[in-house]
């Protein structure tokens, strides 16, 4: 087939936007009812965020005239585009080249959101908002350290940047070792319990979110859903594929990457439920102190055992 | 486009978000709201979030005898809520200033300075009572749309600072 052809298919059908955004709103009420099934409350109705996004779909905003006001509603825009197209690269389907699976690429879209959030904080002007990304900010240099580590060391112990060919490697210590890293800096990247800070509620109201209404809000809620579909999906990926391929078919390999994905959100949710939020010195150096020896360790042993072999 | 709006009328009613503002209540009303939210009776069931910013919500619920001193945060908060927009006025307070009737310090009730949708009365109002209340200010949303509130907003006199007032 045309590799073009094939690319955009991949891009718009699975694991594109016809898939990925069903699959955020899925993944947002999964999120909801683990959190509120875990304090005992019966939880939003399937069909929620669904409901929510049309609603802020519908509703107005105030005017935001001028460059910055422009500038204001472009970033939920790229936000958007950056996590789908995150989404897009995965390579949950056997694929022969193009940008498919390249890591990092991935990673760059996976990080662009979050560099979304800290500029809307900072260009909507709101004191809440100003905070919000400052801790963002502080947020994102810690975790991102651990997270590239963890991501190269498993690249490094491969040699290489596909991630098909990470996923479809033998799992070594190492690999177990990466992924585990990978889920311990997932509650930063997707801002949930323990690491909420940059939009935590009650607190600073809703941190860089503040200023946003209407269908620009309806579009941070859509990239927060698509991030949590690229994050786990990038989890789901590492572990999954090499199982499915050796069953064979391509169906199967769609099925357990979606069921490993669920599996990770549910992890993640009931994490988010047990756990209350952290001052911001606390999770900075959680990061810096506690993790960040684990993934110095984890590269080092990797890049000995490349150049052992 | 009758399809986008039947749509957009139930998405209105099923996702209430609320912003929370107290205008000098006793904090009676406002622990009602917190329980309505609670395992107990869990308003989430309906759709309803509470958010932290004004510019996220649809729907506010003032509690509170609207005081001297609150009375231009309601109506700043009230402009910054986004249309389509409703107003609940959770408490027998906002309703009529209650026992506080005719204090010097009040320029209530809530409907002088904003147009209120649903009153939920009661000293404090029960949360399931407040449950129903947002889920009938969900419903005149879905129904109103765009269109502004039907009652009339009555503007409100000017507010004399507190030096001023003879007792």
């Amino acid at each position: 087939m045309n590799p073009l052809l094939t690319a955009l298919a991949r891009f718009l059908i699975f694991p594109g936007l016809l898939f990925a955004v069903p699959a955020a709103w899925f993944f947002l009420w999964v999120e909801r009812k683990a959190v509120a099934l875990m304090q005992e409350r019966v939880g939003p109705p399937f069909m929620q965020p669904f409901w929510d996004f049309i609603k802020l779909l519908g509703k107005e905003t105030p005017p935001r005239p001028g460059i910055a006001g422009l500038i204001m509603r472009a970033w939920p825009l790229i936000a958007v585009s950056s996590a789908a197209g995150a989404v897009g690269l995965l390579p949950v389907l056997p694929s022969q080249g193009g940008f498919e699976g390249d890591l990092i690429l991935l990673l760059a879209l996976l990080e662009l959101p979050s560099v979304c959030i800290i500029c809307a904080g900072f260009s909507s002007r709101s004191l809440f908002g100003e905070i919000g990304s400052a801790r963002e900010a502080a947020l994102s240099v810690s975790y991102n350290i651990v997270f590239l580590l963890a991501i190269v060391s498993i690249a490094a112990s491969q040699h290489t940047f596909r991630l098909e060919a990470l996923a479809a490697m033998h799992p070594t210590f190492l690999t177990v070792l990466g992924v585990i890293a990978i889920l311990v800096c997932l509650p930063a990247k997707l801002h949930i319990n323990p690491f909420s800070l940059p939009n935590a509620e009650q607190e600073i109201y809703s941190g860089p979110m503040t200023e946003y209404a209407g269908p620009e809000l309806a579009m941070w809620e859509l990239a927060h859903g698509l991030e949590w579909v690229a994050a786990t999906g990038l989890v789901a990926t590492l572990v999954a594929p090499h199982i499915a391929l050796a069953w064979g078919t391509t169906l199967l390999a769609a099925c357990l990457f979606v069921v490993l994905s669920v599996a990770v959100v549910l992890l993640l949710s009931v994490l988010a439920a047990a756990t209350a939020r952290l001052a911001i010195d606390s999770s900075v150096r959680f990061y810096w102190q506690c993790t960040l020896i684990f993934a110095v360790l984890a590269i080092s042993s990797a890049l000995f055992v490349r150049f052992w072999s | 486009m009758k399809l986008w709006q039947r749509l957009m009328c139930t998405a209105r009613r099923r996702s209430p978000w609320l912003f929370h503002m107290n205008a000098g209540s006793c904090n009676g009303c406002d622990i009602e709201i917190v329980a309505a939210l609670s395992p107990r009776y869990d308003a989430e069931q309906l759709g309803v979030r509470l958010e932290g910013s004004p510019r996220h919500a649809d729907i506010l619920c003032v509690t509170g005898p609207v005081t001297r001193t609150a009375v231009n945060a309601v109506k700043t908060v009230y402009d910054q809520v986004c249309g389509p927009k409703a107003v609940v006025a959770i408490g027998s307070c906002p309703a009529t200033t209650n026992v506080f009737i005719d204090s010097r310090t009040l320029v209530g009730p809530l409907d002088k300075h904003v147009p209120v949708d649903v009153y939920v009365p009661g000293c404090p109002p029960r949360p399931d009572a407040i449950i129903a209340g947002v889920a009938r200010a969900a419903t005149i949303l879905a129904e109103r749309g765009n269109n502004p509130p039907k009652t009339e907003m009555v503007m409100a006199e000017t507010v004399k600072p507190v030096e001023e007032v003879q007792p």
